[in-house]
């Protein structure tokens, strides 16, 4: 079958997931530990002989390790970030050695609520322990020391991945040279907060979640998963883009005085929230968006961001995009201005579009030219 | 930046920049300055632009570049944290003159400015002659310039007077980029100061 796929020259072209299982407990910030754990992950391009060219690609909420390029049994399956990744791309594989992973408590086959619990032999489901970003940093810091990589080129992430971008750079300074936050945020406001819970709320109150053991009834909380990634693709993008997309559009036409499906934007978000729901985990679901509202790294620094960042020794990239009101220009600023506070080497650009947040997932020209103008002067 | 921006002015300014200063260069367009002062003087620092695509062009020169729109003021910049602040051939064209002028002196320890000339011999003929200036200085017709400030060594000089700011040393340059002595405000058509606050 993969034969006949016709792969783009500035493809990854046909990748493979990969496994690796650690069998040391893994302490985590709330003071559980697991007693080991598997990370997926997937590679792009080669590791060069000095191990200096290795980047880490950290997901934001919903994503996992398939980040670019195609899996030979889906070949429609393209990795979430493959405009950003491959051979002539921005993130060039020719020159880098891409990785990028499912964290911890993900639903892509890194140990989470769907792995089984040793202690019991079924699903871990709710009693999963709750994950920080410090947490998933802490694993991916284990991943890179079996990879024998002992510092990262650089490491990127959008919104949630930002924020891992950032950990790292506070947590392992000796071991990122470059860290690229796009669409992120310091700490999350009450509002983006409060978003969150709304949607947990969604997913929790569904008869279906069972308390988050729904495997063992053989049910899905679907109504809550949709509900919550519906809420999420409202904040996800801007009033203008909406109105450009759907504006106030009428499927067939006409009003039908009844509570179907009658606007455009209406069967756009059902859309979204079935696909979603057949295809994400409840339990992960809550897992980060509570890991979102409790990263706060200036709140162990006595609530002063620039003594947070004071152990950090990269350079940094900040991107931010016009519209997008759930991570704000502003949020990247307090960023960029507490790094300059320590004299760190900072770059930071506000991107027009009228995307939202989803922007950094798309592949805006000057967004990308940015992204490319930074990455050609990493030195490898 | 004009024909006759270049080596000269960039040199001048250098000769301002102690070695390893910390420096923030406002308009710093594809960021050839602030590179010529990383790479002569050791300094490091922030260029400030607005336009995207200079944007890219700074970060392809390797300097740090931070997209931020100079009209709402320099507010995040903590007092006193760069020695040298720089507004290279841009203050002419930004609506808010004073505030500037004075936040850079809040920012940093000493302000270098330089400006095309409005009163250059030059110029006050095309005026004469019933037409705005088009010079290698003011490379722009009125109706496509990124100029929205039009003054003189003298309007500059009697408002550094108004806003108690001191000027250090002057340097104003001809067409051909030599040093102008006499009748600066009639002779020159470029001019760069190096500025402290009064009591500096």
């Amino acid at each position: 079958m993969a034969n006949d796929i016709a792969i783009p020259e500035d493809s990854v072209g046909i990748v493979s997931p990969l496994c690796a299982r650690f069998d040391t407990p893994l302490t985590l910030k709330s003071g559980a530990v697991l007693p080991g754990f598997e990370l997926m992950y997937e590679t792009y391009g080669a590791l060069n002989a000095t191990r200096s060219n290795a980047v880490l690609v950290c997901p934001a909420l919903s994503g996992h390790h398939h980040a670019a390029g195609i899996h030979a049994d889906a070949p429609k399956n393209t990795g979430w970030w493959d405009n950003l990744i491959g051979p002539g791309k921005p993130l060039d594989t020719r020159r880098f050695f891409v990785i990028a992973v499912n964290n911890l408590g993900g639903c892509h086959g890194s140990t989470g609520p769907m792995s089984i619990n040793p202690d019991t032999g079924k699903p871990w489901g709710a009693d999963f322990p709750v994950v920080t970003v410090e947490d998933w940093v802490a694993a991916q810091a284990l991943l890179a020391d079996r990879l024998g990589i002992d510092c990262w080129a650089a490491i990127i992430g959008g919104s949630l991945g930002g924020m891992q971008a950032m950990s790292w750079s506070i947590h392992h300074p000796s071991r990122v040279r470059n860290a690229l936050v796009i669409a992120s945020a310091p700490k999350l406001t009450a509002q983006n907060i409060a978003f969150n819970e709304v949607a947990r709320q969604a997913i929790i109150t569904d008869p279906d979640f069972h308390g988050g053991h729904f495997y063992e009834h053989n049910t899905l909380p679907r109504r809550g998963l949709r509900l919550a990634r519906m809420l999420g693709h409202i904040t996800y993008q801007s009033d203008d883009l909406m109105a450009e997309k759907f504006g106030r559009r009428l499927r067939e036409g006409g009003r039908k005085f009844s509570f179907e499906v009658e606007f455009e934007v209406e069967s756009y978000l059902r859309y979204q929230g079935d696909k979603f729901a057949g295809s994400f985990d409840a339990n992960t679901y809550l897992l980060a968006t509570r890991a979102l509202d409790y990263f706060d790294p200036a709140h162990d620094a006595g609530g002063d961001l620039a003594a947070a960042f004071a152990p950090a020794t990269a350079d940094f990239l900040l991107v931010s995009f016009s519209t997008d009101w759930r991570f704000a220009p502003s949020r990247s600023r307090e960023i960029v201005d507490a790094l300059m506070r320590n004299g760190r080497n900072v770059s930071y650009a506000e991107i027009e579009s009228s995307a939202g947040h989803d922007s950094f997932l798309l592949d805006d020209p000057h967004y990308h030219a940015v992204l490319r103008a930074y990455f050609d002067n990493i030195t490898v | 930046m004009t024909a006759l921006d270049g080596r000269i002015d960039y040199d001048v300014i250098a000769g301002w920049v102690s070695p390893g200063a910390r420096v923030l260069d406002l308009g710093c367009g594809d960021g050839a300055l602030l590179r010529h002062l990383q790479e002569s003087r050791g300094a490091t620092g922030y260029g400030v632009e607005i336009d995207i695509d200079r944007v890219i062009a700074g970060m392809k020169n390797g300097i740090n570049v931070l997209q931020i729109d100079l009209e709402k003021g320099l507010y995040d910049f903590v007092d006193q944290s760069f020695d040298l602040v720089i507004i290279s051939n841009a203050l002419q064209t930004l609506h808010r003159t004073e505030k500037l002028l004075t936040e850079m002196l809040r920012v940093g320890r000493e302000a270098v400015v330089s400006f095309p000339n409005f009163a250059y011999w030059k110029h006050r003929v095309a005026i004469m002659e019933g037409h705005m200036p088009v010079s290698d200085r003011l490379p722009y017709q009125w109706y496509d310039t990124p100029n929205v400030r039009f003054f003189t060594i003298a309007d500059f000089e009697a408002l550094c007077e108004k806003l108690g700011i001191a000027i250090r040393e002057r340097l104003v340059l001809d067409d051909a980029g030599q040093p102008v002595q006499d009748e600066p405000n009639f002779l020159g058509s470029f001019a760069l100061y190096r500025l402290g606050g009064a009591r500096g």
